[in-house]
């Protein structure tokens, strides 16, 4: 599940970020706890916590005491706007610059995406 | 809290330990790395009490560890020698263990020596090296003691018993927070449930970090000689190689993506460096110094 490119913290938040946008994680609802997590995961509970802490700091879930971590009911908007901004920097231009690479004209794209309709 | 102060160990002229500095906060897992030599066993063994120290003092929550029985009876050190009697049965071991651990749990140790397939009936030198360990993390895991030490506790043990050993630590722990200390060759298998790591290096600490600031710390940038030489300039390499114009180094710097954007412009490439990698690039490049020295 995780790899050892990024920090695991990291990569756990990335996680429920993905299940939040495709739906599998739908807003106010609760998500495992920590020791849940770790112990599915086999990782160590105080990287879990780290994971959960920066979804918190971003405002992605809420805690309630003594209960548990929540989807923020306006995370998935947040998580698309961002996303949104990002598509064309992070996705777009590298597929132009490959495409660019290897002699794919603007063109040709444009019918390839075309067919995708 | 447990605090290693100038803790040095001796065995006639060889300094095994070397004024090693350390403060560990309780509660964690830590995993001890290590070539062989190191030190490791040295001073797991100072920081049990199994060994007086040359000098330095160990301290946890405050006592001083040596002969000290109030914190003895807290920690639970298992080793390869077990510290058993071999003609005894892996039963009696037990037992014993009972009467000697404050917290032993004889249930919990009954399905562990189940899960590892121990035959309780057979005496201890007729053990396998990986039953051996088996019936090691067993002593280790059903004592919970507050401070629990691991000393390669996982030699010769297959894969599905290394398995079951992390399985079972991870879940106790999770059940019964407490310190555990893993002493380990195994990198990449452990890493994923440690929370800290500490790398010795020839009686010396390398580096005590934690676990998951050490995955993606380092990064190996290819390319084009030049480029290469020119965008890794002024970061600490670990290591390099080459193959006719195209060099690779490997570095303990972390890219921001800015970075990584403005050398991929440039024609390089960046790979990862997992735990085992960084491990292994820090203690072979600190004997190549060595060596120059």
């Amino acid at each position: 599940m995780f790899d050892d490119r990024s920090p695991i913290y990291l990569q756990i938040a990335d996680g429920i970020k993905n299940d939040v946008l495709s739906g599998a994680l739908k807003e106010d609802e609760q998500i495992m706890s920590t020791n849940q997590y770790a112990s599915f995961y086999q990782i160590n509970p105080a990287t879990a916590a780290k994971g959960f802490a920066q979804l918190v700091e971003e405002g992605v879930l809420y805690k309630r005491r003594g209960i548990g971590m929540f989807v923020s009911p306006d995370a998935r908007e947040k998580l698309r706007a961002d996303r949104r901004e990002r598509f064309f920097a992070e996705v777009v231009d590298p597929m132009l610059a490959e495409a660019k690479r290897i002699g794919i004209g603007v063109d040709e794209i444009v019918r390839h995406l075309g067919g995708a309709r | 809290m447990i605090e290693l102060h100038g803790l040095t160990v001796r065995y006639g002229s060889t300094v095994a330990v070397d004024d090693v500095h350390l403060d560990l906060p309780t509660g964690k897992i830590y995993g001890l790395l290590g070539r062989n030599g190191s030190g490791k066993t040295s001073l797991l063994s100072a920081l049990a009490s199994y060994r007086r120290p040359a000098s330095g003092t160990v301290r946890i929550d405050g006592a001083d560890a040596f002969e000290n029985p109030a914190v003895m009876r807290q920690t639970c050190f298992i080793r390869d020698t077990l510290d058993v009697n071999d003609s005894e049965r892996v039963r009696a071991v037990l037992c014993f263990a009972g009467w000697m651990r404050p917290g032993w749990d004889a249930g919990y140790a009954a399905r562990l020596t189940d899960l590892f397939e121990l035959d309780p009936r057979k005496r201890i030198s007729a053990l396998s090296r990986g039953q051996r360990s088996a019936l090691g993390a067993v002593l280790g895991l059903a004592a919970r003691a507050p401070l629990t030490i691991l000393d390669e506790t996982y030699l010769g043990m297959d894969a599905v018993a290394r398995s079951h050993f992390y399985r079972e630590l991870l879940a106790d722990y999770l059940a019964r927070p407490r310190t555990i200390i893993l002493s380990t060759h195994l990198i990449e298998e452990v890493a994923d449930i440690l929370e800290r790591v500490i790398i010795l290096d020839r009686g010396r600490v390398l580096l005590h970090e934690e676990a998951d600031e050490l995955r993606g710390r380092g990064v190996t940038v290819t390319g084009p000689a030049e480029a290469v030489g020119t965008f890794a300039g002024g970061h600490p390499v670990l290591g390099e190689r080459s193959l006719g114009g195209v060099r690779e180094v490997t570095l303990d710097w972390r890219p921001e993506p800015a970075d990584v954007a403005r050398g991929e412009a440039a024609g390089l490439t960046f790979g990862p460096v997992g735990i085992q990698d960084l491990f292994i690039h820090l203690t072979s490049a600190s004997q190549r110094l060595e060596a120059v020295r």
